[in-house]
């Protein structure tokens, strides 16, 4: 197990929260200073997808493409044949919500390394409701070939994955959340686009987390611990390519699985997962996240209650799954 | 520096183009007839009189970019670059078949010379536009051009009129666009399936200078691609008459040809057609 080091006091109430669009935002303007080709489109949500401090270092390699999210990619396609490295934001609910094709053919099937940035994504955007809250985004992503899909656990991950992408040479999807959530790791800790990292080790069950879910899976492999159950947390920014080599030593030591990821687990995350698992090292599943349906309007707080996706709904959960199903590998 | 090529031989090459389209599609046994033979002019003489680059070393970092957005009439373009070199004529009949470079629609990582990826229509305008936005305003190179073709029916799809928007708004004057002005896509004629008129109008509100020519005169395409060259305050579009199936009387204006190859007397019949400037003169090489 490599070593990755946990922000100190991570379960106190003030744990220090900042939106991953935040890390975002600071990581393309660094990308900007480190490759010179780095160049940022909107779609006319500028500030909210946080690429304003781009557009304020390099306001000349900035461009305003208004609300066109076809558009949005194919410029950056184009550009990308001249040679740039573009990143593209907006909503993930608009892209690749809206533009799945064109991404599909003029940057995956066309192997060009533009970015697409998918802010807002899942049920705690809150009150704007189900049209904005994308779920089916990692999904949609996942399924594409020459796509790298990377779900940032917090801000300062979310600042290196931005810079690891502008590197990678290759299509690549960030997915990133609107509200604050807690800061677990430090700037010390590991990131490798294709790497997943075990944040607490356990030999009861293992805890695949992917985005910001993996904190609330920190939150409750506590609460587990305090009740006798040794969870392994295993936090999997990179959904596609899968850290398949990780993900199974965990599993082949523990014998149960869970996954956690705010989107529709279906086809999604927990679909990944169940996928290596059913070939490689069949396990019992239980799968957390939004299943076949749609979010509604609410606060953040009360929409992730809802969905089960806090750490204390998590850990009763995962405390019957554990408690009703035989341990595999034994 | 290459010779410019006489009116003369630019129309010949044009027709040299469809005889060999003729053949590699009754090949291929599938693809589209139609389009292809239409646009033989408009390819010739980008590829032999008005485009730069260089065949055997296609990413030269000084060409010019050319985008088919309609990528289904790709085979026009395939026969162009072997006639350029790109690649050896002989290839033109692997077309549509397991392993071949020449993919059904346009495949860039497959084939040296081509600059995307096409097939779903209305995309390939906002690529263009893409690298013309690059060259005008990162690169700042005024010395390149980017050329590209639509269909017409393709107009009907959004993703067109945002890259029209975006085109016009950013005044890039390095893009000149081809519309190839068929009046026909699958269900039938244009102006009914989605009418598109007014078309001069509709582009020149949207910030372009805009120029109607016949698709077929060499000449005129020659003279309306200067003319777009010297605008330097605008994008370019260029509305090109094309008679679908250009060069095949049975073919031509017959919007059932849109999606469909020639069958092996057909295809005799076509050749016959295009060797003898349908019977006007003895063929030669029959």
């Amino acid at each position: 197990m490599s070593h990755y080091p946990l922000k100190r006091n991570i379960y106190a109430d003030d744990v220090e929260r900042e939106p991953t669009r935040a890390g975002f935002g600071r990581g393309l303007k660094v990308a900007g200073e480190i490759d010179e080709n780095v160049v940022a489109l909107c779609a006319d949500l500028t500030d909210s997808t946080q690429m304003s401090k781009f557009k304020e270092a390099f306001p000349d390699r900035f461009v305003e493409i208004g609300v066109a999210e076809q558009n949005l990619v194919t410029v950056a396609s184009g550009m990308a044949r001249a040679g740039k490295v573009p990143f593209t934001s907006s909503y993930a609910a608009f892209s690749p919500g809206r533009n799945w094709e064109q991404i599909r053919t003029t940057i995956c099937l066309n192997d060009q390394p533009v970015k697409i940035i998918g802010s807002h994504a899942g049920v705690s955007v809150g009150p704007d409701g189900a049209t904005h809250q994308m779920l089916e985004d990692i999904a949609l992503m996942r399924v594409l070939p020459n796509m790298t899909v990377v779900a940032p656990g917090d801000s300062v991950e979310a600042e290196k994955a931005t810079i690891a992408i502008a590197k990678n040479g290759k299509p690549s999807y960030l997915r990133l959340a609107r509200e604050k959530t807690p800061i677990f790791s430090t700037d010390d800790s590991p990131f490798e686009i294709g790497k997943a990292y075990v944040l607490r080790e356990g030999g009861d069950v293992s805890l695949l987390g992917t985005g910001t879910m993996t904190y609330q899976l920190l939150v409750a492999a506590k609460i587990l611990e305090e009740q006798g159950i040794k969870a392994e947390v295993v936090h999997v920014p990179t959904i596609k390519p899968l850290d398949d080599r990780t993900i199974l030593a965990s599993v082949q030591k523990t014998g149960r699985v869970v996954t956690a990821e705010e989107a529709q687990f279906a086809a999604g995350f927990g679909g990944g997962i169940a996928e290596l698992l059913s070939e490689k090292l069949p396990t019992p599943l239980l799968r957390i996240g939004v299943h076949d349906r749609f979010g509604e309007s609410g606060s953040p707080d009360e929409l992730l209650e809802l969905f089960g996706l806090t750490g204390d709904k998590m850990a009763k959960d995962i405390k019957h799954f554990v408690d009703t199903t035989p341990q595999y590998h034994r | 520096m290459k010779m410019q090529p006489t009116i003369i031989e630019l129309e010949h090459k044009a027709y040299a183009l469809r005889e060999d389209l003729i053949t590699m599609l009754e090949h291929a046994g599938s693809g589209h007839s139609a389009g292809p033979l239409g646009l033989a002019e408009l390819v010739t003489t980008l590829y032999f009189d008005i485009m730069k680059y260089d065949s055997k070393n296609p990413e030269w970092n000084e060409r010019d970019f050319f985008f088919l957005s309609n990528g289904h009439c790709v085979p026009i373009q395939y026969v162009a670059m072997a006639h350029a070199g790109f690649f050896e004529r002989n290839e033109l009949k692997t077309l549509r078949k397991l392993g071949s470079r020449l993919q059904g629609h346009p495949e860039r990582t497959k084939l040296p010379g081509l600059e995307n990826t096409s097939g779903p229509l209305g995309s390939g305008l906002s690529q263009a536009a893409g690298v013309a936005y690059t060259l005008q305003y990162l690169d700042k190179n005024s010395r390149r051009f980017v050329y590209a073709i639509t269909g017409d029916g393709e107009l009907n799809e959004g993703n067109i009129w945002e890259a029209a928007m975006f085109a016009g708004k950013y005044k890039l004057s390095q893009l000149i666009v081809f519309i190839d002005r068929n009046n026909i896509q699958i269900d039938g004629p244009t102006d009914e399936v989605m009418p598109l008129e007014d078309l001069h109008g509709k582009w020149e509100a949207f910030g372009w200078h805009v120029q109607e020519i016949d698709g077929h005169n060499v000449e005129s395409i020659r003279d309306a691609a200067s003319m777009a060259r010297a605008i330097t305050t605008k994008p370019s579009v260029i509305i090109a008459h094309t008679i679908p199936g250009k060069g095949v009387d049975f073919m031509e204006y017959d919007y059932r040809w849109h999606g469909k190859p020639p069958s092996s007397d057909e295809a005799k019949d076509a050749l016959h057609k295009l060797r003898t400037l349908d019977g006007k003169i003895t063929g030669e090489h029959e």
